[in-house]
């Protein structure tokens, strides 16, 4: 019965489904892979009684504003889907230029909080602390970076969809959303524990 | 159903050099790209080798030819003989080319390709530019390793685990260690990746793209493996790029995740400016990706041979729904088992019983298998034809492979054993004995449908009987080494007086070694040759039952002139469902024999 309904389907719509099916396989991927530097950061951290307090050595504050950023970026882009079903051009545009923009901001944030730390004389190579902070926000970063240019491209394209077809929106849309839940997880566990 | 067919877009098969044979998106072309290169890295990591086992055999005597060809280089001396750091990097570049470069493009990259979408009733894969994209990120990892063996001082040589922090500390520790495992580091990721992108297209492939009628218990037992491989390379491989990517950050970033303080190599300095890691660590996610990666090396292999022995013994595969379960059985359980690999780390002794117990229980989907295999053969009428041979052959040595790995599980008999010969017996058992034969298996069964030729069956038999003779003489008297306490990645096996009366037994291994390695010049031979001028291939040969089998051979472009309906299960050979239209019912023959073969 199954397969009969997805033959129902047309060959559009088949390529939409499939397209969302990868795009969650895709997202599995990415949390093995997060969990692979977690599980090293757990790790090297409970096997170190004398681990600093990310409290203490980060600049929480500024991570706090930037988890805001980023929070607010996820609700524009859910705004930016909302807008695709409704064939709202327009608005479809402007709510992806914006998440756009708003993870430009975090990363702009990010590359002053870098810069402090590297003016203050801390690399990845002066202690685990610092080596496990600088990867695990590094490699975030690089996530962050990737789905801003997904956005621009997607904005640029934003006349192409419509109600009927908008599967590249939703799939950017669950890609940052995920970029999202990863720093969620980072942000307590780097800066306030 | 004619809806769909009118909806149906098709694409002109494409037209340039360029876009047909290099940026193909044809699931067929991209197969053969695999397999191609595979078949050099198969050639270039047999060659290693044969000079690990000169060097074993006879330590420190000039290779002859070969030696002074290459004298001078990392792995040789101004005699021409082998040196012993060399002999490191020749056996962690055997070990890496063997597994990542060979086994895995194969079975996944090639069968995989060539198989899914055809055996699911598909036009393509899925995603099909991304297929492509998979392919020319896997050539690229393969060039960057290639590239390693001409760098100052050589290719990696901690081992194809690349353990830290011997892989940690650059060429201060062994040459190798530094430009040589970057690079190594570097191939790896770039294939992981390769690998992921295959995996979820295979596995959108077989969940959406099923023609109508092709339940999953009708899916044929290669593509049930394929799919299960394919869970693997999607959530376990993410885990081996996030493995390469700290040994990296600890090279070129100055980290020391993988590097406790205090190592010194030479003088009193210390080599790790911070410390604080641990090289577990690196063990533990290593073999978090490996373990499951064993069985990515193997699962196909399985599925190869399941199609295989129904097909010649015909008869209906015996427990269809038992070998899916037990294919799901292993992965479950092959998640959970690497610590078998740490045994000797000093882990809490209740750790390695539960490592143990996991390990133990494997056999238990194993041994479904293998008594479903037999169940298959008993009281068939077997057809001996070369495929068949080898997947008989991969049964027989699949068991003794797998035995081998039940005893060394028991960690009592895994800290006697660790690191000798038997170990590498018993690998070599699993993925020679076992995929290698199930690859030859699955080549020479399919070498029809690739390349619409036939191979020549009686220097494909010869080829056979060379191999499985030289494979038992070289690998078998590894486990007597092994017991004997022959250590694992020695060059100088004669530098140790309790070894010394092995060495005739080394000098027997290397030389079945060689048969074994001229034996594959048989192949490629046969092979290359067949593909230009071997006897042109009807669609079914074998009278087999799967999809692939209904279309022509070559496989045209668009795999199908229309999307098959599916009526049946892949096995149905000697049933009465064949009644009277032979002793085999294809999978898209109509209940009432309308569209049988026969008919055509």
């Amino acid at each position: 019965m199954t397969t009969a309904t997805a033959h129902a389907l047309s060959e559009h719509e088949q390529k939409v489904d499939r397209a969302k099916l990868g795009m969650w396989m895709f997202l599995g991927s990415e949390v093995m892979f997060f969990t692979g530097f977690l599980a090293a950061y757990i790790a090297l951290r409970m096997s170190d009684p004398a681990w600093p307090s990310g409290h203490g050595r980060l600049n929480w504050p500024l991570a706090a504003a930037n988890t805001v950023v980023l929070i607010v970026s996820s609700f524009t882009m859910a705004l930016g889907v909302n807008a695709a079903q409704r064939n709202l051009t327009q608005r479809l545009r402007l709510c992806l230029g914006a998440t756009a923009l708003l993870g430009l901001v975090f990363l702009v944030v990010k590359a002053i909080e870098y810069n402090d730390k590297f003016h203050h004389g801390h690399y990845p190579s002066t202690d685990l602390f610092y080596g496990t902070y600088f990867l695990l926000t590094g490699f975030h970063g690089l996530h962050v970076l990737g789905g801003v240019i997904a956005l621009t491209i997607t904005a640029g394209m934003a006349n192409r969809f419509s109600s009927k077809w908008f599967a590249p929106v939703e799939n950017v849309g669950l890609y940052w959303h995920f970029v999202d839940i990863v720093w969620i997880f980072l942000f307590p566990t780097l800066y306030l524990l | 159903m004619s809806a769909y067919e009118h909806a149906e877009h098709i694409h002109a098969p494409p037209t340039t050099f360029f876009y047909k044979y290099v940026w193909s998106t044809d699931h067929k072309v991209i197969a053969k790209q695999y397999l191609f290169t595979a078949f050099f890295f198969l050639a270039l990591g047999g060659l290693l080798a044969m000079v690990i086992r000169w060097q074993l055999a006879y330590p420190f005597e000039p290779l002859p030819l070969i030696g002074s060809l290459l004298k001078n280089t990392f792995v040789f001396d101004s005699a021409g003989s082998v040196r012993p750091e060399g002999f490191n990097q020749l056996v962690t570049m055997h070990g890496t080319i063997m597994i990542f470069f060979v086994i895995i493009p194969i079975l996944v990259g090639a069968f995989g390709n060539f198989l899914i979408p055809l055996h699911v009733g598909a036009r393509d894969v899925a995603f099909p530019i991304l297929n492509a994209l998979s392919y020319w990120l896997f050539l690229p990892a393969g060039v960057i390793l290639f590239a390693s063996f001409f760098v100052h001082e050589g290719p990696a040589a901690a081992g194809w685990t690349a353990y830290p922090p011997l892989s940690d500390l650059g060429p201060a520790a062994t040459p190798g260690s530094g430009t040589g495992q970057v690079l190594w580091l570097v191939a790896i990721f770039l294939l992981g990746f390769s690998s992921i992108l295959g995996g979820l297209n295979f596995l959108t492939t077989i969940i959406k793209m099923r023609a109508p009628g092709l339940t999953w218990s009708r899916l044929p037992l290669v593509t049930w493996a394929q799919f299960v491989t394919a869970i693997f390379q999607t959530l376990a491989t993410p885990v081996l790029a996030s493995a390469t990517v700290m040994l990296l950050s600890d090279k070129l970033l100055g980290t020391s995740l993988f590097l406790p303080a205090g190592i010194h190599l030479t003088g009193d300095e210390p080599v790790a400016a911070t410390g604080g890691g641990h090289p577990l660590l690196w063990q533990h996610i290593f073999w978090f990706y490996s373990h499951p990666a064993v069985y990515i090396l193997i699962l196909p292999g399985m599925g190869i041979a399941s199609d295989l022995i129904a097909t010649f013994a015909r008869k209906p595969i015996f427990g269809y729904t038992a070998m899916v379960t037990s294919l799901v059985g292993i992965m479950g359980l092959g998640f959970i088992v690497w610590g078998h690999h740490m045994f000797m780390s000093g882990m809490s002794p209740a750790v390695g019983m539960a490592f143990m117990t996991s390990t133990m229980l494997i056999a238990l989907p194993s041994g479904v298998k293998v008594f479903n295999w037999l169940g298959t053969l008993w009281n068939s009428s077997i057809r001996f034809t070369v495929p068949m041979l080898h997947a008989l052959s991969f049964v027989a040595l699949f068991i003794i492979g797998g035995l081998s790995g039940i005893y060394m599980a028991a960690t009592p008999v895994d800290i006697f054993i660790h690191d000798t010969y038997y170990i590498v017996a018993h690998f070599h058992y699993v993925v020679f004995g076992g995929t290698l034969f199930a690859v030859f298996g699955g080549l020479t069964f399919w070498f029809p449908k690739m390349f619409g030729r036939e191979m020549n069956r009686k220097w494909g038999f010869v080829h056979w009987l060379l191999t499985f003779v030289g494979f038992n003489a070289a690998f078998f008297p590894m486990h007597f080494l092994g017991e004997a306490g022959h250590m694992r990645r020695i060059s100088t096996p004669t530098e140790y007086d309790f070894l010394g009366h092995l060495q005739p037994m080394n000098e027997w291994i290397s030389w079945s070694a060689f048969l074994l390695g001229a034996a594959q010049l048989i192949f490629l031979v046969n092979f290359f040759g067949s593909m230009g001028k071997g006897r042109k291939s009807e669609a079914n040969p074998w009278k087999s039952n799967t999809l692939e089998w209904s279309t022509a051979s070559p496989v045209p472009f668009h795999n199908f002139d229309r999307i098959p309906t599916v009526y049946r299960g892949p096995y149905e050979y000697s049933s009465s469902a064949a009644d009277g239209r032979g002793d085999w019912a294809p999978q898209d023959a109509p209940p009432d024999g309308r569209g049988h073969p026969a008919a055509h």
